[in-house]
């Protein structure tokens, strides 16, 4: 259906098509790619300096933002119960540093008792990737025990920082641009953390240290870097980013146990298109699989419409693949980027 | 003796299911653990015998499955003649784009490659998705509530067997041939991503087999109730064991299943068995223990390597084509790889890896568990919060997560094996 507005006008000569083209292209590929982006960046991020440190892929990571989310949304629950609101923002960003400390708790404690034993042992990483398939299994049955497997909506700010009846209203163009309020503080929340995270890592002692236990181990044993205490800050970092990316990730769709640890497939994409170990390279892996994600799975026909002359409108919906394959999209610049490039685009390390 | 004790042990468990609640259910749990041990010795020819992280099993059990409704379902000669050969040639044409492509890296030079194969690529793409959708909306317009699909080849369902494994085996080469020979890791990643694909596939393309409308339905090797209780000498014989003819029958059936599929494990055990301790299994846990050196010895460890990644994955893909003969009807979206991938996973590191009767054991084992541990749950949630009041809602929280003890009690039992029997139950000789 042609908007009922532009009959009249010359199809194709219309200024307004291209400008209509391109709200129409921010509103629905652009803008929910860049926060979809933000939080698969975070989720990235963690898997890469799991990665960095401790040398083995983390299968347990979208669990751990499973749980971490959940302490958020039952802290969440239980500020709402006082009356503790910081509207118009979610309360969920109230909770997060208690979601972060109770996260750090277990996943600490996860290490004491179980990743250690191996980590002295100087086991195989396939090892390890199979231990934290097990701590993967224990967090998911804890996360559905407590809080169940069922969608929990948990977001009570405000909507919209723009709808799409008011961008119509103020601009005077067809197409509306709705703004998320969960969008923004996506990624205004992803850009701060990143942020402090690289400013952690490239300007303080401890975060130095990270890095040179990170590029070579030996080195920095011999310069007295005390390895536990690289492993706990590591862990520490790790929850804040797992539980940050959940919230978002939560507060912007929904949470469910199960999607979450979906969610592994398009991180460890990401971080793998990066370049296993770069936090740099996870970033950039994020953006990347989330805008070939939205962008092959959008159905192009409005766009097109506004932009091709009429002779030339297409018929269907010009939808490359539909959004049940959105998997498929990442898994096909995976393998892309594997087999021509194994490193990453921002050359990560291989053990 | 260890080996004997404990499939005693196992043998036992399952007796006693029998006495203590139905034989039918005790049927239940020795039949789909068959059909997980099988699962369990292809997941160990890949991890025990080669060291390959294979964490796609759901896509290959997924795969059998599909093989069933294929090969078993009676041809729908309207979709066909709608447009079941416009979707066959879509997908030839896809073939051809992808071989082409492949063709061109390697024999045009370097420099104008990358731009041919992107422009084959691409146009193969529009191409085939031009061809393919007239065809895939005529099929699925036919008769959707009924069929709307291609349907299969109506041939008899025990065929689906092997046509499974061989499916399977088919896209574990295309996995193989790009995923081998990087990293360890890399190769679990993409076969976790496969799996995601496979069912993905299944559960949209409804002129393939339904998609989530599901088929229910198959062929079954073994008689229906209905027909053994319409036959007066069935009932005789039934009522001469003691038995109703209701519960003989549902008896009879099941035992018919753990039958079949006791044939196909002592088979493919055997044949498991006689590889592991031929010159070729030798050579195989050689390559695994050391890779450089088995290179070094002129063995060709990639080819190795994918062919037993190969084999492995067409073990699941027969062992879920009989899963979905025993279930009757392909249900894409019970597919979850918590249950499917996983599980399976703990069944061989528990059982023993590298050892054939260990992975077995370990899928009996950890079959018997993953369904017993929801009752057992639930009598012990019973005890504890028996000293709670009733109607409070913590204890009615409590007893409704007992369905999820599943995965808890699984990730406890994955890593004190890890931990303090590394080697499994049955350990590598």
């Amino acid at each position: 259906m042609r908007p009922a507005a532009r009959s009249g006008t010359e199809r194709g000569a219309d200024p307004m098509d291209a400008l209509n083209a391109l709200v129409a292209l921010a509103n629905f590929v652009l803008i929910p790619a860049m926060a979809y982006g933000s939080q698969l960046a975070l989720g990235a991020l963690g898997v890469t300096l799991i990665y960095g440190i401790l040398r083995f892929s983390n299968f347990a990571h979208g669990d751990t933002m499973a749980i971490g989310t959940m302490i958020t949304i039952l802290v969440t629950w239980g500020l709402q119960a006082l009356g503790v609101s910081l509207s118009p923002l979610p309360t969920a960003l109230l909770a997060i540093p208690f979601g972060i400390a109770g996260t750090a708790l277990l996943v600490l404690g996860t290490d004491r008792l179980i990743y250690r034993f191996y980590r002295e042992q100087k086991a195989k990483p396939v090892i390890l990737v199979i231990v934290s398939m097990g701590v993967m299994f224990i967090y998911n049955g804890l996360t559905r025990f407590v809080i169940g497997p069922n969608d929990q909506d948990f977001d009570d700010g405000t909507r919209f920082l723009i709808s799409a009846r008011d961008f119509k209203a103020m601009t005077g163009l067809d197409e509306g641009l709705a703004l998320k309020s969960t969008q923004a503080i996506t990624v205004v929340t992803a850009v701060i953390v990143v942020a402090l995270l690289f400013w952690f890592l490239n300007r303080t002692r401890t975060g130095k240290s990270m890095r040179a236990y990170s590029d070579n181990e030996d080195l920095a044993l011999l310069s007295g870097i005390n390895p536990e205490r690289v492993v706990t800050v590591t862990w520490i970092i790790v929850s804040a980013l797992a539980v940050v990316a959940g919230t978002l990730y939560g507060l912007d769709k929904s949470f469910k146990p199960f999607t979450y640890f979906q969610l592994l497939l398009p991180i460890f994409a990401s971080a793998i298109v990066g370049g296993l170990g770069s936090p740099l390279g996870a970033i950039a892996g994020g953006f990347i699989i989330a805008f070939s994600e939205v962008g092959i799975t959008y159905a192009w026909k409005k766009v097109a419409t506004y932009l091709l002359p009429e002779a030339l409108e297409p018929s269907g919906l010009v939808q490359l693949m539909s959004t049940d394959y959105k998997f498929a999209v990442s898994f096909v610049i995976l393998i892309i980027v594997l087999l021509f490039r194994p490193t990453g685009l921002f050359k990560g390390k291989s053990v | 003796m260890r080996t004997l004790g404990l499939f005693a042990l196992v043998a036992a468990l399952i007796i006693a299911t029998g006495v203590l609640q139905s034989w039918n259910s005790a049927l239940i749990i020795l039949n789909m653990g068959l059909v997980s041990a099988i699962m369990a010795l292809g997941v160990n020819l890949q991890w025990g015998l080669a060291g390959l992280f294979n964490v796609g099993v759901m896509g290959f059990v997924a795969l059998g499955g599909l093989a069933v409704v294929l090969t078993s379902v009676a041809p729908v000669p309207e979709a066909w003649a709608a447009g079941g050969w416009r979707v066959l040639a879509a997908l030839a044409l896809g073939l051809v784009a992808i071989v082409l492509s492949v063709v061109a890296w390697k024999r045009l030079p370097r420099g104008r490659r990358g731009l041919a194969v992107a422009l084959i690529a691409v146009g193969g793409f529009f191409l085939y998705r031009a061809v393919l959708d007239p065809g895939v909306d005529a099929v699925e317009a036919v008769n959707p509530a009924a069929t709307g699909f291609l349907g299969g080849l109506g041939l008899p369902v025990l065929l689906a067997w092997p046509v499974g494994g061989l499916l399977a085996a088919g896209v574990a080469w295309v996995i193989g041939k790009t995923a081998l020979g990087l990293r360890s890791d890399y190769l679990a990643i993409a076969t976790l991503g496969i799996a995601e694909i496979i069912i993905a596939v299944m559960k949209n393309e409804d002129w393939l087999a339904r998609g989530v409308k599901n088929v229910i339905g198959l062929p079954r090797p073994v008689p229906y109730e209905v027909d053994l209780q319409a036959s007066s000498s069935f009932v005789e014989t039934a009522g001469s064991l003691g038995l109703d003819a209701t519960t003989a029958s549902t008896l009879y059936v099941k035992l018919g299943y753990s039958v079949l599929f006791t044939v196909v494990l002592v088979v493919l055990l055997v044949l498991a068995q006689l590889a592991l301790n031929s010159p070729w299994g030798r050579m195989m846990r050689a390559i695994r223990d050391n890779e450089e050196a088995a290179e070094a010895m002129g063995k060709d460890v990639t080819a190795r390597h994918l062919q037993i990644f190969i084999l492995g994955s067409a073990l699941c893909g027969i062992a879920g084509a009989m899963m979905t003969t025993l279930d009757g009807q392909l249900t894409p979206s019970s597919y979850q790889p918590l249950r499917y991938t996983f599980l399976v996973w703990v069944m061989v590191i528990v059982g023993g890896s590298g050892n054939n009767l260990g992975a077995v054991l370990g899928g009996f084992l950890i079959w018997f568990l993953w369904v017993q541990v929801e009752p057992i749950g639930q009598w012990v949630m019973g005890i504890v919060t028996s000293g709670m009041a009733d109607g409070s809602a913590i204890k009615a929280h409590l007893l409704d997560s007992v369905q999820h003890m599943r995965l808890l009690t699984m990730g406890v039992i994955l890593l004190l094996v890890l931990r303090f029997a590394p080697r499994g139950l049955l350990p590598e000789r």
